[in-house]
């Protein structure tokens, strides 16, 4: 029917195809090479005999009175843990706004440049390094946490309010503007309403990472409940360890349920 | 009657005048916006109290924040770099190995956990729930219990941040799944295949640049996760870590933070840019 | 040869989607199903190689009762029957040959074919389908850089790639302008007569129907309320099959031919 030859058909692209797969392959091979020669990846115990141990953790912690009475204690470091992500995220999303302002192309203009390098180079920075600078820096507690969840929060809040302001409605803007509003009139009027939405929006949606992030901080500690937490770790009581942990799911999933039924009727 | 309708005629005519102010913003709404402000600052308040972290607390804090950076942390101690590296190399391996492991575990789990795949409602609404669950479990509680269960060392934290990206990934793909276009697995449908052809020739060329690009995102973020294993014991630089931090050692310190910053630094970029080709 | 007899269809809504269906398709014939938009042609074209499936009734193929097949012997018996759809339906990331060998998947197993290891044999049919349908040299290029009818060709190869006794096609044109409709029809018609394949196609356009059909059924509210031969039909046919006049939009227009 046509004058193409169907038994002698190449695919054009296959040479290329098979020196990507190749490259890619020969890549992993020295990554997993040096991953499995490097790394001791021995176990002290095998696995499968954990059976009693997550009974320790899963299953005991509701049937010990003396677990049970310490229930209240857990729920006051919880408390604290929600409050270091509450006061951390506020602070964040509220310095966010400056900053993200500033990182807008539409905003921030020639400028935005420093605001996104700022943003950037503190997204880069690891959440627990911030908590490990800043316990030396000020000391064990709660406090140091705050410090440290809000830095990280204005690092990824700065980089979405850019997000919403660069794609906000600039007519609305410029209508504003030929009516001889001025700039702050112009903010409250024209900018505000249409990023206040989506600001609470990803401001709650933060909250809810940094309720699960400030549950570990104690760990360096940076208060809340990971310091009670990695204390029983490390005495091998992992009754208290599983009902932390219990407490921690519970307390999580109840936030998560709130916010996200919070953001839905936001946006 | 007539006495009293003349006293009150001032608060009539009050009431008419304030009747003629239009509101700009419903009353309604006016309020709701009051209280929603009212319940965010106070619960500000509260946090600020059981946290000690007060707005003043914050402003003093930042001059002892720098006088720390710039007199105790700087100038890095440069010649511990040759301690940093092996630890830091094995933080790498575990974030290696637990992605590779997630990333293929994630397929038929995503799919198991997609609504337009698995029709049996109570199976999906199973898997649902449990990786919910999963997913409350911060990554080094995971750590904790892997440690007593393997013991000490890197493959503990190999485990718990195995599990930990597993619920991310799976997530985020079995979204993806739940998104693609049904008519490519109804026409494979159509030509006999059986479930598995369905997937694999309708499903997964659909969501493969997102499942890649999905798994250097959760690359990215258990490198960030895998710093601080060493701190229970579960592998990697967070031991060196925690070791000069009890001996206060903040040039050495300075020097594991300079390091680690600039290995997440290149994985970021690299891993974003790949990122950027591929969708 | 295609039998339905008393076939009725509830969907799991409780609406009744096909009413004591009795229908004799014979092998080679070209049918084409019209009726307004909900009538339930996709309905009866999906019942018969049961992508729905008929809650009553006998729906025999060839004498066998197909509504009592297991799941495996369902899947091989829907390997001879080819479906075109509307949209396609082509995975649009994969390569055109790709999507053409989805074709061979009954015929494969699951291993090979998820390797991709197809017989030689395979894939030189896979590219002889193409080239029927005129579009051999987009083998190796991925589907969606394709246009609404090369596309539709290429469903129609991954169709003939089955090697079917029977095809399919729920409203094969409704996508495409006036000329690729035509051209699509010719293709599907020209497959007709060549290799002797049943067609069954659901249309919209009446003067398409005319034109390609040697029979027509006329379907409202899920019941048949015509059958007879494209010859035998006028615009009035269509008024009675409709319950209303003819109106512009259930033309295609007249392309004259290329
Ligand atoms: N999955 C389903 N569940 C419930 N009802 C359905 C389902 N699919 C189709 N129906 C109903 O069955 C009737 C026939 O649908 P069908 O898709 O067969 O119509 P059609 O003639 O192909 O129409 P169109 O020309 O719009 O494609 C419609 O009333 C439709 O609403
Ligand atoms: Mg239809």
């Amino acid at each position: 029917m046509s004058q193409l030859d169907i038994n002698n058909m190449k695919n054009p692209k296959r040479a290329k195809y098979w020196w990507t797969f190749a490259a890619v392959t020969a890549f992993m091979a020295i990554l997993y090479y040096i991953a499995f020669t490097e790394t001791r990846l021995g176990a002290q115990r095998s696995i499968w005999e954990s059976g009693p141990l997550l009974q320790r953790f899963f299953w005991d912690p509701f049937f010990m009175p003396e677990i049970h009475a310490k229930i209240p204690d857990y729920f006051g470091y919880m408390i604290e843990t929600v409050a270091i992500a509450y006061a951390g995220t506020l602070m964040g999303a509220i310095l966010a706004i400056p900053v993200g302002f500033l990182a807008a192309q539409n905003v921030g203009g020639h400028f935005s440049f420093i605001g996104k390098g700022v943003l950037n180079a503190v997204r880069a920075f690891p959440e627990i390094l911030f908590a490990i600078i800043f316990v030396a820096a000020v000391g064990m507690g709660p406090f140091a946490g705050v410090l440290a969840i809000s830095i990280n929060s204005i690092g990824m809040l700065g980089k979405l309010y850019a997000e919403v302001i660069e794609s906000i409605d600039m007519e609305i803007i410029s209508t504003l503007k030929a009516t001889g509003a001025s700039k702050l009139q112009v903010l409250v009027y024209g900018v505000i309403p249409q990023v206040l939405p989506e600001f609470s929006s990803y401001a709650l949606y933060r909250y809810e990472i940094d309720v699960r992030s400030s549950s570990v901080l104690g760990i360096v500690g940076a208060g809340g409940i990971g310091a009670p937490l990695i204390l029983a770790a490390n005495n091998r009581s992992f009754e208290e360890v599983g009902m932390m942990l219990f407490i921690i799911v519970l307390t999580v999933t109840v936030i998560d349920l709130i916010s996200t039924n919070i953001r839905k009727r936001l946006v | 009657m007539v006495a009293r309708s003349k006293k009150t005629t001032w608060w009539v005519t009050y009431q008419m005048n304030k009747e003629k102010r239009v509101p700009i913003i419903p009353a309604k709404q006016k309020l709701m916006a009051l209280v929603i402000l009212a319940i965010v600052i106070s619960l500000y308040y509260l946090a600020s109290i059981v946290t000690n972290s007060s707005p003043a607390r914050l402003i003093n804090g930042i001059p002892h924040i720098f006088e720390f950076v710039f007199v105790d942390l700087i100038p890095p101690n440069w010649s511990y770099y040759s301690r940093v590296l092996p630890p830091l190399l094995e933080t790498w391996n575990i974030a290696l190995l637990a992605t590779s492991l997630a990333v293929i575990f994630c397929l038929p789990i995503s799919f198991l956990a997609a609504g337009n795949i698995n029709k049996k409602a109570w199976f999906y609404q199973t898997v649902r729930f449990l990786l919910n669950v999963l997913r409350t479990i911060p990554d080094m509680i995971l750590a904790v219990m892997f440690v007593a269960m393997v013991g000490i060392g890197a493959l503990a934290g190999v485990y718990a941040l195995f599990f930990f990206s597993l619920g991310i990934l799976v997530k985020l793909v079995s979204e993806t799944v739940e998104a693609i276009d049904p008519g490519p697995l109804e026409a494979i449908r159509a030509t006999g295949g059986n479930i598995f052809q369905v997937v694999w020739f309708g499903a997964l060329p659909q969501i493969l640049p997102q499942y890649v690009s999905y798994s250097l995102y959760v690359l990215e973020i258990n490198v960030r996760a895998s710093l601080v294993l060493g701190f229970v014991g579960a592998g990697g630089i967070g031991l060196i870590l925690r070791q000069q931090m009890s001996l206060f050692n903040y040039g050495n310190i300075a020097m594991i933070i300079f390091i680690t910053f600039i290995m997440v630094t290149i994985i970021d970029t690299v891993s974003t840019s790949l990122r950027k080709r591929l969708v | 040869m295609i039998q339905f007899r008393n076939v009725s269809l509830t969907y799991p809504n409780g609406h009744k989607g096909l009413k004591n269906i009795n229908l004799e398709i014979k092998d080679g014939e070209f049918v084409v199903i019209v009726g307004l938009s909900g009538a339930g042609k996709s309905t009866l074209i999906r019942s018969i190689n049961q992508m729905v499936k008929p809650t009553d009734g006998e729906l025999l193929i060839d004498g066998e009762n197909t509504l009592k097949f297991s799941d495996r012997r369902l899947r091989s018996f829907r390997r001879n029957i080819g479906m075109i759809f509307q949209n396609y339906n082509l995975v649009k990331r994969s390569s055109v040959l790709r999507n053409v060998l989805a074709g061979r998947l009954g015929h494969t197993g699951t291993l090979r074919s998820i390797f991709s290891l197809f017989s030689q044999e395979d894939v030189k049919l896979a590219l002889n389908s193409l080239d029927r349908v005129g579009i051999a040299e987009k083998a190796y290029i991925r589907a969606d850089q394709l246009s609404g009818g090369q596309q539709q060709r290429v469903s129609i190869a991954r169709a003939l790639t089955q090697k079917p006794k029977l095809i399919l096609a729920d409203e094969p044109v409704a996508s495409l302008d006036p000329p690729t409709s035509h051209a699509v029809m010719k293709d599907l018609k020209r497959i007709n007569k060549e290799d002797n394949i049943t067609m069954v196609v659901n249309l919209h356009a009446i003067d398409l129907s005319m034109q390609y059909a040697d029979r027509i059924i006329g379907l409202r509210n899920g019941e048949v309320v015509f059958d007879g031969p494209a010859s035998s039909v006028s615009e009035q046919t269509f008024e009675d099959i409709y319950g209303r006049p003819i109106k512009e939009d259930d033309l295609v227009g007249d392309v004259s031919n290329e």
